[in-house]
């Protein structure tokens, strides 16, 4: 079988080019237009700034070890003990500055929940240890095949290479810094990773009507709000687990980590069967009808189609307008099976020009009822239903969820081209995520200095003072009860595990 | 299960000396008895056979799954299969069901239980020829299963002892409608359902035809084939893979290795059937970016529907792009002319998201770049049509696959026009295969129409022979035998002998 470059799999060797594969198609993408972010700027780097970092700091630098450390201006290396100097963030300086990145890295990441989200447990084991990072770098190249033994080395590393973003890959059967040593090739093969799913608005482009290309705004928002709806409460209901993580991709999609045991463990053939289950349309521009669902409904379709029914109205009729055109009209009368019926409405669109949708939409029962229906009324009431599903129902990237060595970028890394960090989107609340008001990495700076909070007897966090403080707190808490889980496992698996030492 | 050679030390002599081997060596003469006309072929056979029959029922089987093999090329229903192996099974490997009475029902299904092992030995050295063996023996299986007498199966199936739980009839009564729906059945028709963790039954997960409840997946009795089958195959490449481990220890003197090696090498597949010399045209001198345009005449409507799309775009999508750079190398396009040609073609795209986005990937397809194994052997080879057939369908927004398949005949009939083909009976035969997917025979058609003067000529004066115009199967093929056929006679006539190693 032939591997295609479109998932990232072991053979491509790291950083030997600096370009790289297009999978993860919104952290790629960077086209400098999007209206939600203050790009005017060119990068400045705030030589302003500079002047009032105090001298001590200067001297402190000196025993980074980073090669890549000394280039940047004046911020501390490894400290945890002292309260950082505050680095005074103005709100033209550009999220991808060295030193902002830097601070970031510093005083804002989680790295301690990260690293017992994909580990488990408390104490290190060879599912964090063995686990592949991969780091994209400020000059672009793309580094595959890290990994560290705890959370503090991965902080360390993050901070010398002020990564732009980095993406997390799987297990492996051993710790893939080695992969080149091991005798045979079969050595060195991925083994765990979570149940990944990558829902992105490019997939929506030939129903969205508001935004083109990396754009968004709130009304394109709500196709990924239907589809979180509708993807969770499967993976919850039908597959039985309970441990899904939804986090924003910092520009218009969402992820989904599913991290129950059980879902770690699936090979590729069995995630493929639950993409398989989850997907619905079919074919390209040029199939036709994307959906053709079949009847009677199966139970998941059936309930998809609960949720969605309410969204058609206000989202897509009244909020997309999707075939307001003569062009977009003339699909939705293909999707239409009744030739008679078709001819009637064609002949009253062409009358009324620019006729909104949602009045289009009501005109095919309002003709059908009047008698220019030719088949029975139970296929266009399918046919109606394959509608609503086409203009609403989930669209995966579902190569994505195929594969288990499959790289997916980290929750709480920054956007690149937004500045926004990649918070987690809390279910219970899905309709309130307000993707343009999540935090960019320089207001998230900027509110520590701004903090006028009493400092009591345990040491306030810096992440704490800041509007990141929510995510994090529900980062924790599911992790907690990631961890609670593992728990009655977890002996037994460290029985199993101390073979490999 | 080698009768002895008189020349060479008794096996079971050898046997006594070894504490090991002697357990083995009291079961050698144990005829198994055959209850039922399926077999997991979970016991190896331990009997003794003769070279000869070692040979012949290895090849007879191994006859029978090309065969298969070729049904699944020719995309053939599963009736159509059904009807089309009848004959073969019967001639080659014929197993009788216990109501035949037939006196040879012992012998047929030790026949079939050998071969398996003899080809299982043969097809378990490398991944790509156990994953093919599987696959192929599955279908048999599968096969066989659907015809066998509906009491016998049950038999079978029983002896399997699968953990199946029964489902209650008060779960039955509060699930009955989600049941029938997931199932897809009318009312009234009761039946029995299994509930079975999801991930036994992937098969029917991925096409929605079973209820999942918190991870537990009801299946009806109906599609029990489908957990039988998933079973058979699980515990076909778990025992594949314990054989290929034991391979290299085999006990054996130099007798059966070149059979096996044999074996192995007569069923190469058909996936590696495009060689680097099929760039080479006589006639066509090196391919620059700038004459894509004009060869596009001859390329094949998938390709074709590529081109169109990225001239009318600026841009392909990414399955779209490889499918038609793998193609555009397989013509012969070097990799820097194939560079300037995307890099020409992506108008609306700046140097700088070329570069860092598109560039790596076209050097992949040509292996420029990547791992160890994919610059050895040169980026990936070109698609074939059973490539393009089966791969998944292209999504919104996606151009790529086999026109044929993915566009809806309502489509495919002004996309056809629009390159040319305006006979209103080639149109109408092409709605009618497309419409009993035989999309290669659709697109041979085609073929057929658009050069019908020119096979014409060639056939008249001999100068190509039938191999020569054999159905294509790949879209190189069609490239360069179009590309032949309408430059005749500027000195390159005949030139496509040996040609067509890309169907081989």
């Amino acid at each position: 079988m032939t591997k295609m470059p479109h998932s990232i799999t072991p053979e491509s060797t790291p950083g030997d080019d600096s370009s790289r594969t297009v999978s993860q198609v919104d952290t790629v993408k960077s086209e400098p237009e999007t209206q939600d972010v203050a790009m005017d700027d060119a990068p400045t780097p705030p030589a302003t700034e500079k002047a009032k970092i105090n001298l001590e700091e200067l001297f402190d630098d000196e025993d980074s070890d980073g090669e890549f450390a000394s280039s940047a201006p004046v911020v501390k290396e490894e400290d945890e003990s002292s309260q950082p100097a505050p680095l005074k963030i103005s709100p033209k300086s550009s999220f991808s500055d060295p030193e902002i990145m830097r601070a970031f890295y510093q005083r804002l990441f989680p790295f301690r929940p990260l690293f017992q989200w994909l580990n488990h447990s408390p104490a290190p084991t060879p599912a964090f240890a063995h686990r592949e990072f991969a780091f994209t770098l400020p000059n672009d190249a793309y580094l595959r095949y890290q990994s560290f033994p705890t959370a503090d080395l991965l902080r360390k590393q993050c901070i010398q290479m002020l990564p732009s973003r980095f993406e997390i890959g799987p297990q492996y059967s051993t710790n893939p810094r080695d992969r080149k040593t091991v005798r045979k090739a079969s050595a060195f093969r991925p083994i765990m990773k979570e149940l990944v799913f990558d829902i992105d608005m490019t997939d929506y482009d030939d129903i969205r009507t508001c935004c083109t290309g990396a754009s968004i705004c709130h009304k394109c928002w709500s196709f990924i709000t239907m589809a979180i709806k509708v993807i969770d409460v499967a993976l919850r209901e039908d597959f039985g687990f309970k441990h899904i993580l939804w986090v924003y991709s910092g520009r218009r999609g969402a992820h989904a980590w599913v991290c129950d045991k059980r879902a770690r463990e699936l090979d590729d053939q069995k995630r493929r069967s639950i993409a398989g289950y989850l997907e619905l349309l079919k074919g390209g521009d040029n199939a036709g009808k994307k959906v053709n669902a079949r009847r009677p409904l199966h139970p998941h379709i059936e309930r998809s189609l609960a949720i969605l029914k309410e969204h058609f109205q206000s989202c897509i009729l009244a909020e997309q307008d999707p075939w307001a055109t003569d062009a977009k009209a003339a699909h939705l009368l293909n999707l239409i099976p009744d030739t008679q019926l078709r001819a009637a409405l064609q002949k009253k669109w062409d009358s009324s020009p620019h006729r909104p949708s949602a009045a289009k939409w009501s005109d095919i029962d309002a003709l059908a009822k009047s008698g220019a229906l030719s088949k029975s009324p139970k296929d266009l009431v399918e046919a109606k239903q394959d509608i609503v599903l086409e203009y609403t129902y989930p669209r995966l990237d579902a190569e994505v969820s195929k594969k288990l060595n499959h790289l997916l970028k980290s929750p709480f890394v920054i956007h690149p081209g937004t500045g926004r960090v990649c918070v987690p989107i809390d279910t219970r609340r899905v309709e309130e995520f307000d993707p343009l008001g999540v935090p960019t990495v320089t207001q998230l700076l900027g509110e520590i200095d701004a903090w006028k909070g009493e400092e009591g007897e345990r040491k306030v966090q810096d992440w704490e003072k800041t509007s990141l403080k929510p995510y994090v707190d529900y980062f924790r808490r599911f992790v907690a009860g990631l961890m609670e889980e593992g728990k009655g496992v977890k002996r037994e698996r460290e029985e199993g595990d101390a073979m490999e030492f | 299960m080698i009768r002895h050679d008189y020349s060479r030390v008794d096996p079971k002599r050898r046997a006594n000396i070894d504490h090991k081997k002697k357990q083995f060596a009291t079961a050698e003469y144990q005829q198994l008895n055959y209850e039922h006309r399926l077999n997991f072929y979970d016991l190896p056979p331990t009997a003794e056979i003769t070279l000869e029959e070692f040979e012949t029922w290895a090849i007879n089987r191994l006859k029978v799954l090309s065969e298969l093999e070729g049904c699944s090329f020719r995309n053939k229903g599963p009736e159509e299969t059904a009807e089309y192996m009848k004959g073969i099974l019967d001639k080659h490997l014929p197993l009788k069901s216990d109501s035949s009475r037939s006196q040879k029902l012992q012998d047929e299904r030790r026949r079939d239980h050998y071969s398996h092992f003899i080809l299982r030995l043969a097809f378990s050295s490398t991944e790509d020829l156990r994953r093919r063996f599987s696959r192929l023996e599955t279908m048999l299986f599968r096969l066989r299963f659907k015809d066998d007498d509906p009491r016998e199966r049950q038999g079978f199936v029983h002896s399997l002892n699968l953990e199946w739980d029964e489902v209650k009839e008060d779960e039955k009564r509060e699930l009955r409608e989600e049941l029938l729906a997931a199932s897809g059945q009318k009312k009234g028709d009761d039946q029995e359902w299994f509930k079975v963790d999801w991930e036994r039954v992937p098969e029917l997960v991925e096409q929605r035809r079973v209820l999942l409840k918190r991870g537990k997946a009801y299946v009806p009795q109906r599609e029990q084939m489908s957990l039988v089958v998933a079973e058979f195959t699980r515990k076909l490449d778990d025992a594949l893979e314990l054989t290929a481990r034991a391979l290299p220890r085999l006990d054996e003197d130099d007798r059966l290795a070149p059979i096996l090696a044999h074996l192995a090498q007569s069923f190469a597949t058909p996936d590696a059937a495009y060689s680097s010399t099929d760039a080479n045209i006589d006639g066509l001198s090196a391919i620059r970016a700038t004459s894509i345009d004009t060869l596009a005449q001859n390329f094949p409507l998938c390709m074709r529907n590529l081109h169109m799309t990225l001239r009318e775009n600026s841009h392909l999508k990414h399955y779209g792009r490889l499918q038609y750079s793998l193609f555009l190398k397989g013509i012969g396009l070097s990799l820097d002319e194939c560079l300037v040609f995307w890099r020409r073609s992506f108008k609306l795209i700046d140097d700088d998201k070329f570069q860092k986005e598109y560039k790596y990937n076209i050097r992949h397809v040509y292996g420029d770049v990547g791992g160890d194994a994919n610059r050895r052997g040169r980026g990936y080879t070109p698609y074939s049509c059973q490539k393009l057939l089966t791969e998944p369908a292209p999504g919104p927004g996606q151009t790529h696959g086999c026109p044929y398949r993915t566009y809806k005949p309502e489509n495919l009939i002004p996309l056809l026009q629009r390159v040319g083909v305006n006979d209103r009976d080639v149109l109408k035969t092409v709605r009618e295969d497309v419409g009993k997917q035989r999309y290669h025979v659709a697109c041979n058609r085609v073929f057929e129409w658009s050069h019908k003067n020119e096979i014409k000529k060639v056939k008249e004066d001999g100068s190509w022979s039938v191999n020569d115009l054999d159905t294509i199967v790949h879209p190189n093929t069609y490239f360069k035998r179009s590309w032949l056929l309408k430059h005749l006679g500027e000195g390159n006539v005949g030139v496509v002998n040996g040609g067509e190693k890309m169907e081989e």
